[in-house]
């Protein structure tokens, strides 16, 4: 019981940071029905701010208090990575605005290829220990249940952050225009919202919740590397689609959904025979099935493609 | 009368290529091994195109299918490979090639099976979602291959070694000479044009009554066997294979291969085959910048030129003013 306890907690923490990357993919897709394949990379990207901030910085830090610094860490790099988000749809999406949508498939694959390569020739191919933001004690007593300063810290920060993102979509004007273009793009139009702005401003707001997602992840695996974006990556992906592509409380479901499976099955892989090594695939035959079964995810609406 | 061009080509790019390997001995062992490559790669190429150029289906997974096609004929020679030797009256010319025709099939049609498996799920859904489960596939395959057992038949992370180098010139060329002659006959046909239909208009061409699931599924079953195939001649000219040889990037290897060629004209394929291969050979030392290069080819491509160096329509218009 205590395990299974223990699992589904690892689980949700795990899950909480796919649910933020997820976000940011059912985000791009409400607005421009489109797969940023490079959000994964973003999200990598964030865990590389957040290193080198912390080097830059390090003086600084060490003279204010911990949760300001941990504050101005994951608020510093979470603006470079909403500045990148927005340059990278400037610069390679928008020219393919009305253009067939492979094309800008297409390029979403090459975007997130010279982002994990750049980075590679920046950052360098070796692993990078990623330095502890809070010392990594434990705090878990109940019924020996183990939970450390880190993914408390990672718990607070990624609810914090889906209720700020709550709160955008539904209580401020931009949200309303978000959710006023992914209805109907022609119509928002029509109704004087600048699509362009909003579109900017949601690849800005989803690359942010990227880059934190990545400085989450690295706190909770501390070793981060130029292709650490690909996995986490496709599991929020597939998130995104099992909670209903486009639907924002769904990828935050569906985020949690994928992260408590794949630690159930890697905790329990001796007791249903599926060796730890899988865990990797089980997003993927999530993903498999939900198309199977239910294409338009947990809480989707189903769409009609018209002519 | 019935005009046999076509079949000619075949028949003497067929010749061409027995005639080549019968002198293969007195080339530059380096020089024939970069020919090899370009013929595997023309393989993958051209099968892909089946997929995402000529069917708009686009797969991220093309080095999946190559891998179960390696493994598939690998573990045919490896395991088999002697005794089916021995029963064609072997070791000799004949036996060997007969053997090396079995596994290079039994590769192919895993590779086809696994099409199969793939794409009654995922093609009955919308083009970015067959990306994904495609390049998830491409992953699960990869996984499952790295925590197979060493000493199994599929030999672990470390994957197969000591294949026989059966590859020779005439196979790799002869194959892709049949993989574009399919191919071509195949879209130019009168079922085919189902394919072009499905590419240009999915719910326009199912108001007309074209199957797009099925079509869809033919094009992939089809594109996987040939890159099943191109798989067992890369495993038998390697002679090592391991599941990290097989990894998304290979997948992208030869996306990037269509896309430059121009999605849907197989003579543009063929041609940014030869050159991204023999580039490739170039760029060795530079290792580090080509998958840079490589993906700032994919972006400025579809900006600038979506259509590819070399797209169908530029050919089509030369005919017709000739």
């Amino acid at each position: 019981m205590a395990q299974l306890l223990q699992q589904l907690l690892n689980g949700i923490f795990l899950g909480s940071i796919y649910a933020l990357i997820a976000l940011g993919y059912t985000m791009v897709y409400g607005v421009l029905r489109f797969i940023n394949f490079a959000h994964g990379d973003v999200f990598m990207l964030g865990a590389f701010a957040g290193l080198y901030l912390n080097k830059l910085m390090g003086p600084v830090l060490a003279a204010v208090p911990w949760p300001v610094a941990i504050g101005l860490v994951l608020l510093l790099s979470m603006l470079i990575c909403a500045t990148l988000g927005i340059v990278i749809e400037l610069l390679a999406y928008r020219p393919l605005r009305d253009k067939p949508r492979l094309n800008v498939l297409i390029t979403a694959i090459g975007v997130s290829l010279l982002l994990e390569y750049t980075g590679q020739l920046v950052f360098g191919a070796t692993q990078q220990p990623f330095p502890a933001l809070i010392p990594r004690t434990n705090v878990g007593g109940l019924g020996g249940l183990t939970v450390t300063t880190t993914q408390v810290l990672v718990a607070i920060t990624a609810f914090g952050l889906m209720l700020a993102l709550r709160f955008i979509v539904l209580k401020t004007k931009m949200g309303l225009a978000m959710r006023a273009l992914s209805l109907n793009p022609t119509a928002s139009a029509l109704m004087g919202v600048n699509n362009s702005v909003i579109i900017s401003f949601t690849f800005g707001l989803g690359s942010a919740l990227a880059a934190a997602g990545g400085i989450l992840y690295a706190s909770l695996y501390p070793s981060i590397e130029p292709f650490m974006g690909i996995l986490p990556g496709l599991k929020a992906f597939v998130a995104a689609v099992l909670g209903g592509i486009g639907n924002i409380p769904g990828a935050a479901l569906g985020g949690l959904i994928i992260g408590v499976t794949e630690t159930l099955v890697a905790g329990y892989s001796q007791q249903i025979g599926i060796p730890s090594g899988y865990r990797d695939g089980v997003a993927f035959v999530i993903l498999i099935l939900i198309l199977l079964f239910k294409p338009s995810g947990l809480l989707g609406k189903v769409e009609r493609e018209k002519v | 009368m019935k005009n046999y061009k076509s079949q000619i080509a075949l028949i003497a790019a067929l010749a061409v290529s027995m005639g080549v390997s019968m002198c293969s001995d007195s080339l530059d062992a380096y020089a024939l091994d970069v020919m090899l490559n370009v013929g595997i790669n023309i393989i993958l190429a051209v099968s892909l195109n089946l997929v995402n150029g000529f069917t708009g289906q686009f797969s991220l997974g093309h080095a999946a299918f190559m891998a179960v096609g390696a493994y598939g004929a690998s573990i045919v020679t490896l395991e088999m490979g002697g005794p089916l030797v021995r029963v064609f009256g072997g070791p000799g010319w004949f036996a060997d090639s007969l053997t090396f025709l079995i596994a290079l099939t039994v590769g192919g049609v895993c590779a086809a099976v696994a099409g199969w498996l793939v794409g009654v799920p995922s093609l009955r859904l919308r083009g970015d979602y067959l990306a994904i489960v495609t390049l998830g596939f491409n992953e699960i395959i990869r996984v499952v291959l790295q925590n197979t057992s060493g000493d199994g038949p599929f030999g672990g992370a470390l994957g197969l070694k000591g294949i026989e180098p059966f590859t020779s010139f005439f196979w790799v060329f002869a194959i892709a000479a049949v993989a574009i002659y399919v191919i071509a006959a195949l879209v130019n046909s009168t079922y085919g044009r189902g394919f072009l239909a499905v590419r240009d208009d999915e719910i326009a061409a199912e108001s007309m009554g074209v199957n797009t699931v099925r079509y869809k599924v033919i094009a992939f079953v089809i594109g996987s066997f040939f890159a099943g195939l191109a798989g067992g001649l890369y495993a038998h000219l390697r002679t090592t294979i391991s599941p990290e040889g097989f990894n998304f990037l290979k997948s992208v290897d030869v996306v990037v291969m269509v896309i430059l060629g121009g999605m849907g004209s197989t003579v543009g394929v063929v041609l940014a085959a030869v050159i991204l291969t023999v580039l490739n050979e170039f760029l060795r030392d530079f290792e580090q910048y080509r998958m840079i290069v490589f993906s700032l080819l994919l972006i400025v491509m579809m900006i600038m030129r979506p259509q590819g160096l070399l797209p169908a329509e530029f050919f089509a218009r030369r005919r017709k003013s000739a």
